[in-house]
């Protein structure tokens, strides 16, 4: 591969993919406080 | 107190990531397999990753954080949401938005026909030397002057049949038993048969070259702001916003829920896929003009034609194409239903809000008639121009417009931004804030409205397609006008007696009790 393509290739497998993992590891870096919810009271409809 | 009679089981998603899977599993779809490839290496290849992630960060998640908002908070359907966001005028939005899926669950449903007859077809390569004409001779039977008729053709109306069953038997079983157990499947299958396929590609004499068109960086295209509208449509379209599925999933997450947290990942995820789906797609179209001694721009496509004419061209001459016919096919199916229960998702859920039925009474009650409807138009010879013409215009004029009407109206009629800020960062790990507030403000709706008057200028002075007249007017225009003003009219439809129109924005399940108050 040309060398400006593969840079190109490596800066967007970093920056969506590393994206993706940022993003997942702030998720589950905390707790699921959904979790423990009961479940909610909708305003009612099925 | 009136007695509220047996209720259903609520439909809340089990668990978060459920939820997360789900969305994405709606969001990735056929268009992040054959759209976004296309449209990087006619729109700069390289150079596109910059204003694609641009738009991702400026509209796209932000668009999903929106639709996450309003579902959370407002726990309805798009018109039950809505309506309680604003009244019957944000409701009429609401139904627009379900009309838009109608429309295009009638047509979706073939194309995952198609690719599941495709795959089956990899193992004999039954295509032949002309997959062209294969496509449009022997498979769909299309007459060569486009009109509609009703001569039948069992090889896509059988399919068509099977994905409706299981879509409707899917969604019958509810959130958990159902859309969520369905996801479990399809999106681990999806991602396992893709990176196989990936791999195949990059192993094919020609790849390298595949890859260097697609990503050899074009930097005089970013000065064009064509190209920036092709990031913002193509992330706009790719994430699923703005014709309320997303608004009907997150109207069954718990409570307390992170949800700027999930739309990051859901928003990174999609991307993710779509960006290998180019890595693939370009290493088997660089094989392609390898084989054929052409150059890549001669056999690059997007689309029906990629999917349908270029990939069986692949097939039939790769080593193992059969299974790389299987695994691309396969993950077209994936892909395809995962998107297509989410987009009759939302529809069920408007009329079981709205006429307050049971789930799966609604289910029967929206199922039946689109499943009837949808093999009709689409299990003919036909069916393909119905296809093409709806498919555009529901685009444009039914999600693009619709879009812009509801950030809009939300945005600067009712004046909800900042409250649905402030119920994002309740919970959410990444607060929303004020750029939130500015971007859904401001910045979204010039985009979106830049596009939509491009858009209609462009179907104004040339006829979509080629095609006549009459059918322009009727799928097309007629179709977008028609759902319009249905929606309007549902909106004066009166909801059934048990279901509360009411939200008090100031006290609600979702305010935190300030510490020492007892009442």
């Amino acid at each position: 591969m040309t060398p400006t393509a593969i840079v190109m290739m490596v800066v967007a497998i970093l920056t969506v993919w590393g994206g993706l993992v940022a993003a997942a590891v702030n998720l589950f870096r905390r707790p699921d406080q959904s979790m423990g919810d009961e479940l909610p009271d909708t305003p009612s409809s099925t | 107190m009136t007695t509220t009679p047996q209720r259903a089981t609520p439909e809340i998603f089990s668990s978060r990531n459920l939820f997360i899977l789900a969305a994405i599993g709606s969001a990735v779809g056929l268009g992040n397999i054959w759209r976004f490839p296309y449209v990087a290496y006619t729109n700069g290849g390289g150079a596109f990753l910059i204003p694609y992630l641009v738009a991702l960060l400026s509209a796209g998640i932000p668009l999903l954080f929106f639709d996450y908002a309003i579902g959370h908070r407002y726990r309805g359907s798009a018109p039950l949401a809505l309506r309680r966001l604003g009244g019957r005028a944000t409701e009429a939005l609401g139904w627009w938005q379900v009309l838009v899926c109608f429309v295009i669950g009638i047509y979706y449903a073939a194309i995952v026909a198609w690719a599941g007859m495709y795959m089956i077809y990899s193992f004999n390569k039954a295509w032949g030397d002309d997959p062209g004409a294969f496509l449009f001779g022997s498979f769909l039977e299309a007459p060569d002057s486009p009109g509609i008729g009703f001569d039948f053709v069992p090889q896509v109306l059988i399919p068509m049949v099977l994905v409706w069953v299981v879509t409707i038997a899917v969604l019958a079983l509810g959130v958990n038993k159902g859309v969520a157990r369905a996801n479990l499947i399809f999106m681990p299958l999806l991602v396992v048969m893709f990176l196989v396929l990936v791999l195949q590609s990059l192993f094919l004499p020609g790849a390298v070259d595949g890859l260097n068109t697609f990503f050899t960086p074009d930097w005089a295209a970013l000065g064009n702001p064509g190209v920036w509208a092709a990031a913002y449509s193509q992330i706009f379209f790719s994430l699923s916003v703005g014709f309320g599925i997303m608004i009907t999933y997150s109207s069954y997450l718990k409570k307390k829920t992170d949800l700027t947290g999930s739309g990051l990942v859901v928003g990174f995820a999609n991307s993710s896929f779509e960006l290998l789906a180019g890595i693939g797609v370009f290493a088997a179209l660089g094989f392609m003009a390898a084989s054929a001694g052409v150059g890549i721009n001669e056999v690059a496509a997007g689309g029906l034609g990629l999917a349908f004419v270029a990939f069986p061209t692949i097939i039939s001459e790769a080593p193992l194409g059969s299974l790389m016919g299987v695994l691309f096919f396969g993950s077209l199916v994936s892909a395809g239903l995962t998107s297509m229960i989410s987009i009759i998702e939302v529809v069920i859920a408007g009329v079981r809000d709205k006429l307050d039925l049971t789930k799966p009474q609604a289910t029967l009650v929206v199922g039946i008639p689109m499943a009837l409807i949808s093999i009709t138009m689409l299990g003919s010879t036909t069916g393909v121009y119905f296809l093409d013409i709806t498919d555009e215009f529901v685009n444009k004029l039914g999600i693009l417009a619709g879009a812009f009407a509801l950030v809009v109206a939300v945005g600067w009629v009712v004046r909800k931004v900042g409250v649905l800020q402030r119920h994002l960062d309740q919970h959410s790990s990444f607060p929303a804030g004020r750029l939130f507030t500015v971007v859904i403000g401001i910045v979204v709706p010039v985009i979106l409205g830049y596009i939509l008057i491009t858009e209609l200028v462009t179907k104004i002075t040339e006829p979509y397609g080629g095609f006549p007249t009459w059918m322009l007017g009727t799928f097309g225009w007629g179709m977008a006008i028609a759902i319009l003003l249905t929606g309007i009219g549902l909106s004066f439809l009166p909801w059934r007696r048990r279901v509360d129109l009411g939200f008090d924005e100031d006290h609600n399940e979702h305010n935190q009790r300030p510490e020492g108050v007892t009442r």
